[in-house]
């Protein structure tokens, strides 16, 4: 019977290829109109993990369900459910976009006397009325994403999954596109996407962070950032870096240090004690400090926080 | 099985074909090209084959043997030699099939009523050709020796009455024994193989490399949908084909089509289910583009043009691949297409080729049906 409330469940994933583990003991579960975020770099098993919930790949062990349905058992009964984008750009490139549509209709068969209505939705809602004549392999990549989004909609499904909808879209239509997941959110259905756009991630309701097939941490953005940093976070602008950052690993006040862009990330137990401190410290060891300031921790600092214990077994730990 | 899913696909790829030249040029200019091709270039008749002669002999007899070789169809004397120089070089090049040597006591020998001898040099490099040419020599002297021998005991003052046994040739089927009545029926089976198997994997197998099927896959179309929607069209496509063909062979090539058009048809589509269903299993096999079409070429293809009686006599294969023949469509395809073109046999009389056809077609159906996952590998 499908689950009102949860509409996805995940139950100690696994998906082996050989003897690499690309999925690796995930659970989770995604609530009705949630948007439900996959961040993690290239290759940490977040395709893997959709496909497997799309029902494209048998599980190793564990067990899914999307709209009550188990993944392996039912996949029919899953596709019913949901609208699937891959990562790779997968409509007809030699089709026009009423074409592409009008398969999809079809596919996902929509009713003959509402084909129209659907596809005329589609249409505006992709931004892309009056192009419909139009060969989709000519298209630019903004509008061929939003077109793939109007193609996996088209049957109104509870649950949708994108994977690495927006790779390769310009920031505007990038936006664009946000906007429109928002929009379906808003009406109940429930988005699963994964990225590694740490700002795109930010939009997203709630989080799980993947990184070499484990989940590694999960929750609403800001619950990420502010239970991965434990303390305050200063930002330390300082020439050179490299030396910087090395001896700064080592200072007594200092819980983690590491290089975000021409600056340096630190925790401090505590930002008002610890900014003369380290001041004192880094010019005491020949470092030139322009500014510290106190900082809100970022996506990325979770992510980098919560990950450099798996990625450098020997750096220190921030808890 | 949802009508609505099905001709969605269905319509797609027609569409498809219809958009992308390279398969225009498959479908439309191909089968017409394998027929001009086939039925033009391809001759195995045997006829005015270049002789060159040495005549050491330089008499009235032997004269009189050489226009018995001029007198027949199989040989023109395009040149008269005087050295062996000359005809080896002939021979080389290839300007002469056949270098003919009279020795200098051919004439003498006949007179004086001892056996003479002439020599034939063949060029062995296509065997078949040797092979007739030597027939055909053989012939030709058999009948000027039976005059020589005839003559001379009538010199020898005896009265004699021939008797002779001539055979009367009647070759029934293809009359003419023109070789394009021979070979351009089957021709269809190669266009068949070419549109069912190697068309229809490849574009199967570019779906795949496209990340299009992914997507085709994630929808609720069931594999049957997704099989029937690929190979319809291209079913459809084939009889067009198939119908192409035959009025070309019948109209240009004026090959007799004495069978029943509709037993044609049927065979024809029996045999389009199987490359269909070789094609999609293919795919399944091999997802992208360069293997599937080397699989579909090497399966389909070339046992169709070398190994199911289209050119080359099954019966005369060495036994081994005489028995593999019988796994392979194509040579019941080909037997039905002679037959049905050539010979006007009944219906009743295809079922040997008929019943093994179905068979191989149901297995193969079944096969390529269960075949498609819908899952990637």
């Amino acid at each position: 019977m499908p689950d009102v409330q949860s509409s996805v469940v995940i139950e100690e994933l696994v998906k082996r290829f050989g003897d690499f583990v690309a999925v690796d003991h995930i659970s989770l579960d995604a609530r009705k109109g949630e948007i439900f975020g996959f961040l993690g770099p290239n290759g940490a098993g977040k395709s893997t993990t959709i496909r497997m919930l799309c029902g494209l790949l048998t599980p190793t062990s564990g067990r899914a369900t999307v709209a009550g349905y188990d993944v392996a058992k039912e996949p029919e009964s899953v596709r019913q459910n949901i609208g699937y984008m891959s990562q790779k750009f997968s409509l007809y490139n030699d089709l026009k976009v009423i074409e592409n549509l009008r398969l999809f209709a079809g596919l996902y068969s929509v009713p003959r006397d509402a084909v129209k209505k659907r596809i005329g939705w589609a249409l505006e809602m992709s931004d892309l009325t009056g192009q419909e004549d139009l060969i989709v392999g000519t298209l630019p990549g903004g509008w061929k994403q939003r077109l793939a989004l109007g193609c996996a909609v088209l049957h109104k499904p509870p649950i949708i999954f994108l994977d690495e909808p927006t790779s390769g879209v310009d920031p505007l239509s990038r936006r664009q596109f946000w906007d429109l997941i928002h929009q379906m959110a808003g009406d109940g259905v429930t988005v699963f996407v994964t990225t590694h756009y740490m700002e795109e991630a930010e939009y997203c309701n709630r989080l799980a962070l993947i990184f070499r097939g484990k989940m590694v941490a999960l929750g609403t953005p800001s619950e990420l950032k502010r239970s991965s940093v434990k303390g305050d976070l200063l930002l330390v602008e300082c020439a050179p870096l490299g030396p910087a950052v090395e001896s700064l690993q080592t200072a007594p006040m200092v819980l983690d240090a590491a290089v975000f862009g021409n600056a340096l990330h630190i925790v401090v137990e505590q930002a008002q004690e610890a900014i003369p401190q380290v001041r004192q410290y880094m010019t005491d060891r020949g470092v030139a400090v322009q500014r510290i300031e106190l900082i809100q921790p970022t996506l990325e600092d979770a992510f980098v926080a919560l990950t450099s214990d798996i990625a450098s077994p020997s750096s220190k730990k921030t808890s | 099985m949802s009508f609505i899913r099905f001709y969605a696909i269905a319509k797609k790829e027609i569409v498809q074909v219809l958009r992308d030249t390279r398969s225009l040029i498959i479908v439309l200019i191909m089968p017409v090209i394998l027929v001009l091709l086939f039925g033009y270039g391809v001759s195995l008749d045997l006829k005015h084959l270049p002789v060159y002669v040495y005549d050491q002999d330089g008499t009235q007899q032997s004269q009189d043997l050489l226009k018995h070789f001029q007198a027949s169809e199989y040989f023109d004397v395009v040149r008269v030699v005087d050295n062996y120089r000359e005809l080896t070089l002939a021979l080389d090049s290839g300007e002469a099939k056949m270098g003919l040597v009279i020795p200098w006591d051919f004439a003498r020998r006949l007179a004086n009523g001892r056996p003479a001898e002439i020599q034939a040099l063949m060029d062995g490099t296509d065997d078949n050709t040797a092979n007739v040419l030597i027939g055909y020599t053989q012939a030709v002297v058999e009948r000027y020796s039976l005059q020589v021998q005839l003559r001379w005991l009538q010199g020898q003052g005896q009265t004699v009455q021939p008797s002779q046994i001539s055979v009367e040739n009647r070759t029934w089927y293809n009359e003419e024994l023109e070789s394009s009545a021979f070979i351009v029926p089957g021709v269809l089976a190669l266009v068949m193989s070419v549109i069912g198997a190697f068309l229809t994997s490849l574009t199967i197998a570019r779906e795949w490399e496209r990340g299009t099927m992914e997507q085709l896959i994630s929808t609720p179309a069931t594999p049957l949908e997704i099989m029937l929607g690929k190979l319809v069209p291209y079913f459809v496509i084939g009889i067009l084909d198939v119908i192409v063909c035959a009025l070309f062979a019948v109209y240009w090539f004026k090959v007799p089509l004495r069978g029943s058009s509709l037993t044609l048809l049927l065979s024809s589509a029996m045999f389009l289910v199987v490359v269909l269903a070789m094609g999609f299993f293919i795919s399944v096999i091999a997802k992208n583009q360069l293997a599937a079409s080397q699989l579909a070429l090497l399966t389909t293809f070339l046992p169709a043009f070398l190994l199911s009686g289209f050119l080359y006599a099954i019966e005369q294969m060495p036994k081994a691949l005489q028995l593999f023949t019988y796994i392979l469509p194509a040579r019941y395809y080909v037997s039905i297409l002679k037959k049905i073109f050539l010979k006007g046999s009944p219906t009743a009389l295809l079922y040997v080729d008929l019943v093994p056809l179905t068979i191989i077609a149901v297995v193969l159906g079944v096969l390529a049906t269960n075949s498609f996952r819908k899952r990637l590998p």
